[in-house]
């Protein structure tokens, strides 16, 4: 966590979240990887590669366009969007997953694998593979893949096999389970490509590190665009990957304020919600210590939310860390509201965002009338809807099949 | 620390695993009771999570019949307090660390020596994380037992010299339970390093009992005897028919 006060105990927590959870099988490859990341994220050569696919391949750096329709409809604070949704793969999944696959490139390794839950993670795993020349296995819940049956036919037309989790509640969380019981069993030959802020050190650093491109972008873009920085950051948070990357280089600039904004589901007071930083405890799980929505068993709840991307019972370390030190503020917003705004950019901008960053837009929709109109929000659109158009149609009650 | 090193003094240990609540408190209740009459040594006693991602599929799915159950930590100490009533085989738990976190540590170590628990098998607490469990699991002298993996190279001396009551070698890579499979070798490799540095009994997990006798202390059993109590009918009586067989082939070792 370069941007914040150093007062971690050691590289591996974020005060008292973070840490090592895992099971003793993993650990000697947990430190190998942790080995090659320390030695290679400053290495020219290394850092030339991953420029080079960033820039030449995924298409960055991302527009930070400015949304004039919806700011003058809004009537406050002038919005402006990251489009990660621009991305080569159509998320800002591809950054970490470009950093990520190097590493193991580096490492020696011919077989990558993920988990993915709306499926975005694994397409960009798929991608970078084929690219790569690589092996590809994708871990991907049931339910996941029943609800994202398009972005399953992609990653298999990249050349993944995906396998459907039938465990536990069959979504996001189960299928981090079984990509890690996979490793284990296959850690010769094989990487872990995790697709978020989570898990046990060094993934949330190498996350925080390769997201934090958008960041660093936004931050010169609005400097070219406004000369001054923006009031406000906002971006969804699930496990919180692109949250991250959002805030990451503006940690330090404590006037700009940081939000992240969490799937509410039926709402956050209900049972069926994904609200982690609201409703959660600390608690050890997936590797890390964290903020986590259990029963005061300890026992992990299935959680709810209309997007396959955001219902994860757990948030990244980090976030945790923000939330405890008051840098960043975390809210709700529920299906309702992100289906609302899903159908409002698209119709005031002509952009369709991806249901997870249709939570964050949501909010912005509430924010910026509060805003004065010399104020900035910039607010990350993490991923493009195609993937959701199906959900949403549903949603509304919608036939669009043929 | 306990006395849970003794029980390998002079005896091959059968160590059944058994999931608290499958399916209900009274089976668990009696399968451990059946298991010590009939030749286990210590009984490790699963603590159902959630998302158990040390653990492959027969344990995965004994969980699911405990949650159905209605298992929670309240249902684990009852067990435990049910058996106490009659026996005093030794017990341990195996758990993932969440449990005793949310619990509360000191808590949950101090139920455990209320109750003659042993020791606790954490398969997310590697020896890197123990260090906030350790002060309380001390304080009321729990073991807390460590798991070598064949992956650990460079590592095992470390795992070796913290170990208390035994440790827990695996032969096969990945989760525990996906294969019965015994990988000779590599176990023989591990515990000679492990015998090496330190005396603190060895166990492995298999069902090919007579082959893995020979070079360990102890074995667990845990599949066989999850399967003989998911599978119904007289469970009591094929756990019996088991742990005698089991014990037979140790003692011929011993």
């Amino acid at each position: 966590m370069k941007e914040m006060q150093k007062d971690t105990q050691d590289a591996s927590h974020y005060g008292e979240f973070g840490g090592q959870y895992i099971p003793e099988g993993l650990m000697n490859e947990l430190n190998n990887v942790a080995d090659a990341y320390n030695k290679y994220k400053d290495d020219p050569d290394f850092l030339k590669e991953l420029h080079d696919l960033l820039n030449n391949y995924a298409n960055r750096p991302s527009l930070l366009y400015y949304a004039d329709k919806m700011t003058k409809d809004l009537g406050g604070a002038k919005i402006y969007l990251k489009r990660e949704d621009l991305n080569h793969t159509g998320a800002h999944k591809i950054n970490n997953v470009i950093g990520q696959a190097l590493i193991a490139k580096r490492m020696g390794k011919t077989r990558l694998i993920a988990e993915t839950g709306a499926g975005q993670h694994g397409v960009a795993t798929a991608t970078i593979a084929a690219l790569f020349g690589m092996e590809c296995e994708i871990f991907m819940g049931k339910i996941d893949t029943d609800r994202q049956k398009l972005n399953v036919y992609r990653m298999e037309l990249l050349g993944a096999k995906v396998h459907p989790v039938t465990s536990g509640s069959m979504v996001l969380k189960d299928a981090v389970n079984a990509a890690l019981q996979n490793w284990a069993s296959r850690i010769d030959n094989t990487f872990y490509v995790l697709g978020s802020a989570v898990g046990p050190y060094p993934f949330p650093e190498m996350v925080h590190d390769f997201q934090s491109v958008i960041s660093k972008e936004s931050k010169a873009q609005i400097l070219k665009a406004e000369g001054r920085l923006p009031d406000t950051v906002v971006a969804c948070v699930g496990g919180g990957s692109n949250a991250i990357g959002s805030f990451a280089k503006y940690i330090d600039d404590k006037d700009v304020e940081l939000i992240g904004v969490e799937a509410g589901g039926k709402g956050v007071d209900t049972d069926q919600t994904a609200a982690t930083m609201e409703r959660g405890t600390v608690g050890i799980f997936h590797g890390m210590k964290s903020l986590f929505l259990q029963n005061s068993d300890g026992q992990i709840d299935q959680v709810y939310s209309i997007s396959a991307g955001l219902d994860y019972p757990g948030v990244g370390p980090e976030h945790a860390r923000l939330a405890e030190l008051k840098r960043a503020k975390y809210v709700g917003i529920t299906d309702d509201e992100a289906v609302d705004a899903f159908e409002y950019i698209a119709k005031t901008e002509g952009i369709i965002a991806a249901i997870e960053s249709c939570h964050a837009i949501a909010y912005v929709m509430k924010l910026a009338p509060t805003m004065r109109k010399d104020q900035i929000i910039i607010c990350t659109v993490s991923g493009r809807g195609d993937k959701d158009v199906a959900s949403i149609a549903k949603y509304r009650g919608v036939d669009i099949d043929d | 620390m306990t006395n849970l090193k003794e029980v390998f003094a002079d005896k091959k240990v059968f160590i059944p695993f058994v999931v608290a609540d499958d399916p209900d408190v009274e089976t668990t209740v009696q399968s451990i009771l059946t298991l010590a009459e009939n030749g286990a040594d210590i009984i490790e006693l699963g603590v159902p999570f959630s998302d158990p991602v040390a653990d492959g599929p027969v344990i995965q799915k004994a969980d699911l019949r405990a949650f159905a159950a209605g298992v929670n930590r309240n249902v684990i100490f009852e067990i435990v307090e049910k058996v106490r009533e009659i026996s005093d085989v030794p017990i341990i738990f195996d758990t993932y660390l969440n449990i005793p976190f949310k619990y509360g540590y000191d808590k949950f170590c101090q139920k455990c020596q209320e109750l003659n628990v042993a020791g606790l098998v954490i398969p997310d607490a590697p020896i890197e994380e123990q260090a906030e469990l350790k002060p309380f699991a001390d304080k009321y002298g729990i073991d807390l037992i460590p798991t070598v993996a064949p992956t650990s190279a460079g590592r095992i001396e470390k795992l070796a010299q913290a170990a208390e009551g035994f440790i827990y070698v695996i032969s096969i890579f990945g989760a525990a339970g996906v294969s019965d499979e015994l990988a000779t070798q590599q176990l023989q490799a591990t515990v000679q390093q492990i015998r090496s540095v330190s005396d603190v009994p060895i166990v492995t997990a298999t069902e090919e009992v007579e082959k893995a006798a020979g070079l360990v202390d102890g074995i667990l059993i845990e599949n066989a005897v999850v399967k003989i109590i998911a599978a119904g009918g007289d469970v009591q009586k094929n756990l019996k028919e088991y742990a005698v067989n089991i014990k037979n082939n140790l003692a011929i070792k011993a």
